[in-house]
C-alpha cells in the first residue's frame, strides 16, 4: 500500500491548524467554528498557502462530518424533552420561526436568488447553534438561571423543525418544483411522525440492538447504521444530513448517553473536517464583497432574535433581566446553517456559500460575546422614592 | 416542602424550592452527573448565584450526608424520650458473613434484644424490614436497643464466613 507522503503532511497540517485554532477559540471561550472556517479560507483555492493534495480527504471527511453533526444532534434531546418543549413552548417556536427566517426570506428575494435558495437562507438565519448556545449557558454558570429552560426549549423546537424542514429543502434544491416540494414535505412529515410514533415501541428494541458495554462496540454499530441510514436517505433524495437526524431522534436513554460520549471525538474530528472544507471551497477574495451585507444580516437577526429570546423567557415567568439575557443567549448561528448553506452550495445555487460563510462567522463570534455582556450589565439600582415589594413583605 | 422540577432540555433537570428561611434554592442535576446549585435573589428571581458545582461523587457523599444520618436523627429523638433506649447505624462490613444472606439469618434481636427498624442502601430506605430482607455489603442498618445490645449487633455483623 502506498501512501502519497504529501498528503499525509498536508492533511497533519491542517490537523495541526485545527488544533491551534481551537485552543485559541477555547481559551478566549469563543466557539471554534468561525476559526475552523477561516483556517479552511487560508488553505482553499485562491488562498495564501493552498494545500491541493487534501481536498480528496476534506471532500470524504467533510460528507462524514455532516452526518456525525445531525446524528449526534439528533441524540442531544430525549422524546420526554421534546414533548415538554411542545407543550410549553410551542407558541415560542413559532416566533422564532416567524421572526428570523423572515430575513433570510428577504434577503434571498434581494439576492435574486432561485425558490430553494430563498427557502436555504431562511433556514440559514432561522435557527441558532444549539451547540454553541448550551456551551455558552454553561460556560457562564447558567443552567440554573430562570430564562435557561425557555432557552433550551426553542433550540429543541428549532431541531423538531429541522427535521421537516431539511427533507423539503432537499427536494425543492433537486429541481422538484412546487409538486415535488409537497411530496417531500409529505415524505417529511410522514417520516418526522412515523419516527416520533416509532420511537416509543422501536427505541428499545434499537436501544438493544446497539447498546453494549465496550464503548468500542456501540461506536461502530451507532456508526455503522447511521451512515448506512444515511447512504440510504441520500439515494432517495432526503438527503443524508435528514437520514442521520432522524436515527439521532430514535436511538434514547441510556444508549444515547453512551452513543453521545462515544461519538463525541470522531464528530470533533470529522465536524472540523465539514467547518474546513466548507471554508477551503470558499475563495477569501469574494469574502470582501459579500461582508457588507452578512454584516447587515448578522444585525437584524441578532435583533429579531433578541425579540424570540425576550418572549420565550416572559413564557417562562422572567423578568426583564432574563429576558434580555435569553435573547442575547440565542443569537448564536453556527453548525447547522452551515449544514443548510452547504445542501444548496451542493445543489448549485451561486452566491449562498460566500454570504453563508461570513454571515455564520459574524453570529459564532458575536453571538458568545453578546451572552457574556448580557450577564455582566446589573440594573441601576432603585431609588429611595421607590415602593418595593419588599418593605412591605419583610417585617422589621 | 414543594419542590418544583423542570427538563433542561439536553443538560438535565432543574430542581427548586423555598427554605423556611425565605431563599430559593435551585439545584441543577446534569446529565453527565454533576450538580450546580444556585441561590435565586429574593426580590428578583432572575438573579441567580452561582453557589457551587458538586462532582458525581461529591455530589454522592453530600446526599448521603444528608440522607442517611436524618433517619438516625428522628430515632434519637425517640429514644431521648424512653432511658437506656439507644439508637445507631451499623454499616454491614465488606467481606461480612451476612452480606448476600438474609437479616433473619443474623438472629440479631434473639441474640441481643436490638431490633433492626431501618435498611438504607444508597437513596433507598427500607423501613421495617422482614427477616427475608437480603442484606449487602454497605447496607446501613438502623437498630434501636440497649447500649449492649447495639455493640452485639455490631459484633454480629463484622463476623467473617466460616
Amino acid at each position: 500500500m502506498h501512501t502519497d507522503p504529501r498528503f499525509l503532511v498536508e492533511v497533519g497540517v491542517l490537523l495541526l491548524l485545527l488544533g491551534a485554532a481551537g485552543a485559541v477559540a477555547w481559551r478566549i471561550g469563543l466557539s471554534a467554528v468561525p476559526l475552523f472556517l477561516l483556517a479552511g479560507l487560508a488553505v482553499g483555492n485562491g488562498s495564501l498557502f493552498p494545500a491541493p493534495a487534501a481536498a480528496d480527504f476534506l471532500s470524504f471527511a467533510s460528507g462524514i462530518g455532516v452526518v456525525l453533526l445531525m446524528l449526534t444532534l439528533g441524540l442531544e434531546f430525549s422524546s420526554a424533552e421534546f414533548a415538554q418543549s411542545v407543550r410549553r413552548h410551542a407558541p415560542s417556536g413559532l416566533v422564532d420561526l416567524a421572526l428570523n427566517a423572515t430575513p433570510g426570506v428577504v434577503a434571498g428575494l434581494l439576492l435574486d436568488l432561485p425558490p430553494a435558495g430563498v427557502l436555504a437562507m431562511a433556514g440559514i438565519t432561522w435557527v441558532s447553534s444549539s451547540g454553541i448556545v448550551a456551551r455558552t449557558l454553561v460556560d457562564l454558570g447558567r443552567l440554573g438561571y430562570r430564562e435557561t429552560p425557555a432557552v433550551l426549549s426553542v433550540l429543541v423546537l428549532e431541531d423538531i423543525a429541522m427535521a421537516a424542514y431539511l427533507p423539503i429543502l432537499v427536494v425543492l434544491l433537486s429541481g422538484g418544483g412546487l409538486g415535488g416540494g409537497l411530496i417531500g414535505m409529505a415524505i417529511a412529515v410522514g417520516t418526522v411522525s412515523v419516527v416520533l410514533v416509532l420511537a416509543g415501541p422501536i427505541g428499545p428494541r434499537l436501544d438493544r440492538v446497539l447498546s453494549h458495554a465496550s464503548a468500542e462496540q456501540v461506536m461502530l454499530r451507532t456508526l455503522g447504521l447511521t451512515l448506512v441510514v444515511a447512504g440510504l436517505a441520500e439515494r432517495a433524495g432526503v438527503s443524508a444530513a435528514v437520514g442521520a437526524f432522524l436515527v439521532g431522534l430514535a436511538i434514547s436513554g441510556s444508549t444515547a448517553d453512551k452513543a453521545r460520549h462515544v461519538l463525541e471525538p470522531l464528530r470533533d474530528l470529522f465536524g472540523a473536517a465539514f467547518f474546513l472544507s466548507f471554508g477551503y471551497h470558499t475563495d477569501p477574495r469574494d469574502m470582501p464583497a459579500v461582508m457588507p451585507a452578512a454584516l447587515l444580516l448578522a444585525v437584524v437577526t441578532a435583533a429579531t432574535k433578541v425579540v424570540t429570546g425576550w418572549y420565550a423567557a416572559r413564557r417562562e415567568g422572567a423578568g426583564p433581566r432574563g429576558r434580555r439575557r435569553a435573547g442575547l443567549a440565542l443569537v448564536a448561528r453556527g453548525e447547522f446553517n452551515l449544514v443548510i448553506a452547504g445542501l444548496a452550495v451542493g445543489a448549485g445555487i451561486e452566491g449562498i456559500g460566500q454570504l453563508a460563510t461570513a454571515y455564520v462567522m459574524v453570529m459564532a463570534v458575536g453571538g458568545p460575546i453578546l451572552a457574556r455582556l448580557s450577564g455582566q450589565r446589573r440594573d441601576t439600582p432603585r431609588g429611595p422614592g421607590t415602593p418595593t415589594a419588599r418593605s412591605s413583605a419583610t417585617p422589621g | 416542602m414543594n419542590v418544583s422540577e423542570t427538563l433542561l432540555p439536553g443538560v438535565g433537570i432543574r430542581y427548586e424550592f423555598a427554605t423556611d428561611s425565605g431563599e430559593r434554592v435551585g439545584l441543577v442535576a446534569r446529565r453527565d452527573g454533576r450538580v450546580d446549585v444556585v441561590v435565586y435573589d429574593p426580590d428578583d428571581l432572575d438573579v441567580a448565584t452561582p453557589v457551587m458545582t458538586l462532582s458525581p461523587a461529591e455530589a454522592n457523599t453530600v446526599a448521603e450526608l444528608l440522607g442517611a444520618p436524618r433517619i438516625a436523627e428522628r430515632f434519637a429523638d425517640l429514644t431521648r424520650e424512653i432511658p437506656g433506649l439507644v439508637a445507631a447505624q451499623l454499616e454491614v462490613p465488606q467481606g461480612s458473613r451476612y452480606a448476600g444472606r438474609a437479616m433473619g439469618e443474623t438472629r440479631a434481636r434473639t441474640l441481643t434484644g436490638a431490633s433492626i427498624v431501618a435498611v438504607v442502601r444508597g437513596d433507598q430506605v427500607i423501613a421495617s424490614p422482614t427477616p427475608s430482607q437480603p442484606l449487602e455489603s454497605g447496607d446501613i442498618l438502623v437498630a434501636v436497643g440497649t447500649a449492649e445490645g447495639i455493640a452485639g449487633v455490631r459484633e454480629i455483623l463484622a463476623r467473617r464466613p466460616d
